[in-house]
């Protein structure tokens, strides 16, 4: 029988033995090369760390042979990033090209530092989510087979472009403050199962979870169940998530929306939320390849247009909206115009200061 | 003729593929090693349909916990029976996401005997994720775990697992020890991690700097990102190194200070405005080796980041400009207590703090966790004349005689 509430394991007895010796007296850092970073200490000591790509879903075997490099190189201590990254840490440079050649031996690239892409952030999608628009594990695996050259540094940009998945509107992932993201969107409102409504959900707390108010009770007093109004509806799929009973999953009408210019650090500008560019585009599994047209467009403009050390919300703020979408040969559509609630105003141009 | 020529067209090309993993995982000695051949084939039906198949999730669990485990049953179960229960369980990650190799196994092993083989290392929030299993084994799963000093991670209306970044393990920017301190609340907290007592989902993240490599900012009910408080340390023989690589000071570091507060002045550089410096880190990234933080450090701590449900997406704002970060952190948990039960009474069923905060104002929240208004906390003050007075007394004309001159 399980003792409970006893908490994580203590992640001091998995340290390397460099870190503890330097824990909290490190001094400054270099990026070898692509995927390679270098930490010294004010002890002179050094700890290398490897960076590698690799899917979010993984199998239990893949694990273990992360630890056969662990265990050969890094006396059989190592850690994950924030975004999924296994790194290989070791104080010894002469192991680092040899766990270099080992993640390469079993599929994994090696980079992610610097400016340029590291793993792409991702929900479940297809593969366990109950509420997907799109998929997620899929159409990353598609991404980052085009993006590749920016993830190894055979390509870099003006500064790190963080890129991340959200396969429906509850972007479960920091997805509305990244550089470059797509989100998994309907566009038709649900479709009520009256009969099954009664059992499943619960009339007050369904209304209360629609942003716009566009649920009601049935006016038909004998049919315990709502109605969704077309005009307010804008299909965020939020009804189902709490009531089973308003499926709202499309595949003609579902789709992606594009993401553009949020970051989450305060670096020279502050924190920004990322910005529609593109309202909708259709799913076209296997390989999305409009979506991934549209983000390369994207990110190559940035490339070419942006000077460094500028972020891409940086980039386009400086130049202004109108040089994104003319520079990108992005539509700016209606749908790109914020209509909802009281702060849609504050993104509105209250000024005469435009470019042509 | 393959079952699964999509699922096998994203086998091809240079990133490494997660249906490589799940045939993997479906040829392994996990127990359900056939739910997840199961999982491959219900995926190659998803994207020739276009559409998940999932069914929403029932109330699964183990004992003694509220959350920690999403229930998830398939829609088509007679023809993915692998998949008829194929629930989730989180698994808190040690802080920093640091691992052996022997605990890693441990993991492996527990899940081999009891799932489908197949993980995410690690979730969005951070946990550890044992995807696909049936409702018999949660229980043996959680007992094993506990057993090597495991534990289950949240889910629902709870303090979702905290997060922290490297910190002071790895990384000299950090303004204070992220890893003990999420380590110590995660502790501390574990019943409102495991039973479920708030109106909704609530979020810690803490990020060494403002670099906020956990996304603290985006994602968070309450930040907690590090900072100094005194000046930023600069080593002009370094910045000679950086200069004599190439690198132009002046355009990429003095030039892109926000607020201007550095010069070169005689081809050193100087920190000419010490007050000015809004310790952005931009000069620190790009010269790791001559600048560093204050040693005055701490934290600053933020409220209401959110995604886009329900009243749209929110980044967090200051509410403590600067908290000293010391173990056991008392001055921390003291703040977060009383706005949780804040939260907790005011909150309507699914309203984040930061939408209740919406909702009866700013001012109300920082009067009813006494703290002091201070600018730090706005961009600017309001523009609307709408002043609620309510009890309060406007000030009397004496407080302002001494502006006469």
């Amino acid at each position: 029988m399980a003792i409970t509430d006893i908490g994580p394991p203590d992640f001091r007895n998995h340290l390397p033995e460099v870190i503890k010796k330097n824990y909290g007296t490190w001094k400054y850092h270099e990026i070898v090369k692509p995927g390679v970073l270098k930490h010294v200490g004010e002890s002179g000591d050094e700890l290398y760390s490897v960076r590698v790509g690799s899917p979010k879903l993984v199998c239990t075997d893949f694990i273990r042979d992360l630890c056969e490099i662990a265990d050969k190189y890094c006396d059989g201590k190592m850690r994950f990033t924030s975004r999924y990254n296994p790194e290989f840490l070791t104080d010894k440079a002469e192991n680092v090209d040899s766990i270099i050649a080992a993640a390469q031996a079993i599929g994994l690239p090696v980079g992610g530092t610097g400016r340029g892409i590291s793993n792409m952030v991702h929900t479940q999608g297809w593969i366990h989510c109950h509420t997907p628009a799109t998929d997620a594990s899929g159409m990353v695996k598609a991404i980052m087979d085009e993006l590749y050259p920016y993830f190894v540094g055979e390509k870099t940009l003006p500064n790190k472009l963080k890129l991340s998945l959200a396969c429906c509107i509850n972007m479960c992932g920091a997805i509305h403050a990244t550089d470059l993201a797509v989100v998994g969107v309907h566009t038709k409102i649900p479709a009520v199962n009256d009969e099954t409504f009664n059992a499943q959900c619960e009339t007050p707390t369904t209304m209360a979870g629609c942003p716009t108010g566009a649920i009601r009770r049935h006016p038909d007093k004998d049919i315990k169940s709502v109605v969704v109004s077309e005009e307010k509806c804008m299909y965020c799929g939020n009804c189902y998530t709490i009531c089973p009973s308003m499926p709202i999953a499309n595949p003609e009408n579902d789709g992606v929306m594009i993401y553009v210019g949020g970051k989450t650090a305060n670096v020279r500008t502050p924190s920004m939320l990322s910005r529609v560019a593109v309202p909708f585009i259709a799913n076209n599994p296997p390989r999305w390849p409009e979506v991934i047209g549209v983000l390369k467009t994207i990110i190559e403009t940035y490339a070419k247009d942006a000077r460094s050390p500028e972020r891409v919300g940086e980039w386009i703020e400086r130049i202004g909206w109108e040089k994104f979408f003319e520079r990108t040969g992005l539509p700016f559509t209606s749908q790109c115009i914020d209509d909802f609630g009281a702060g849609a105003r504050a993104s509105l141009r209250a000024s005469t200061q435009f470019k042509w | 003729m393959s079952e699964t020529p999509m699922m096998d067209e994203l086998e091809k090309g240079p990133w490494p593929s997660f249906v490589t993993q799940i045939k993997r995982a479906g040829e392994s000695k996990a127990l359900m090693a056939d739910s997840s051949k199961d999982l491959l084939r219900q995926q190659e039906t998803a994207f020739r349909e276009k559409q998940g198949l999932w069914k929403h999730g029932g109330i699964v669990g183990v004992k003694g916990y509220g959350g920690g485990v999403i229930g998830r049953y398939h829609m088509r179960p007679e023809e993915y029976p692998g998949l008829e229960h194929f629930h989730t369980m989180r698994v808190n990650h040690p802080c920093g996401w640091f691992y052996t190799s022997d605990k890693l196994r441990e993991l492996c092993d527990i899940w081999d005997n009891h799932g489908s083989g197949l993980t995410n290392f690690h979730g969005s929030t951070g946990d550890v994720i044992f995807l696909g299993t049936n409702s018999d084994h949660l229980q043996p799963i959680a007992d094993d775990l506990s057993e090597k000093g495991w534990d289950i991670g949240s889910s629902g209306s709870a303090l979702r697992t905290p997060t922290g970044c490297v910190g002071p393990a790895r990384c000299e920017y950090a303004g204070f020890d992220t890893l003990d301190f999420i380590h110590d609340i995660t502790n501390t907290f574990q019943d409102e991690i495991h039973r479920p007592p708030f109106p909704y989902k609530t979020k810690i993240k803490a990020s060494g700097c403002c670099n906020d490599c956990v996304a603290a900012m985006g994602r968070s009910d309450t930040p907690v990102i590090g900072t100094w408080r005194d000046e930023l340390r600069i080593d002009n023989d370094a910045v000679k190194e950086y200069m004599d690589s190439g690198m132009n000071v002046q355009t990429l570091i003095v030039d892109n200070c926000p607020t201007a507060a550095l010069e070169m002045v005689n081809g050193k550089l100087e920190l000419a405005r010490a007050e000015d410096c809004t310790r952005c880190m931009h000069c620190i990234n790009w010269m790791p080796k001559a600048i560093r933080p204050g040693v005055d450090k701490g934290a600053t701590i933020l409220v209401g980041a959110k995604a886009p449900v329900l009243d749209g997406a929110v980044l967090a704002t200051v509410v403590i400009p600067f908290m000293k970060m010391e173990p056991p952190y008392t001055e921390f948990k003291e703040y977060w207590e009383k706005a949780m039960d804040w939260w907790d009474e005011n909150g309507k069923v699914r309203e984040r703090i930061a939408e209740l905060i919406d909702r009866v104002g700013f001012d109300t929240f920082i009067k009813a966790m006494d703290i002091e208004p201070v600018p730090q906390m706005v961009w600017r003050p309001r523009a609307n004349p709408y002043i609620f007075w309510r009890d309060e007394e406007p000030p009397k004309l004496d407080e302002f005689k001494k502006y006469i001159h």
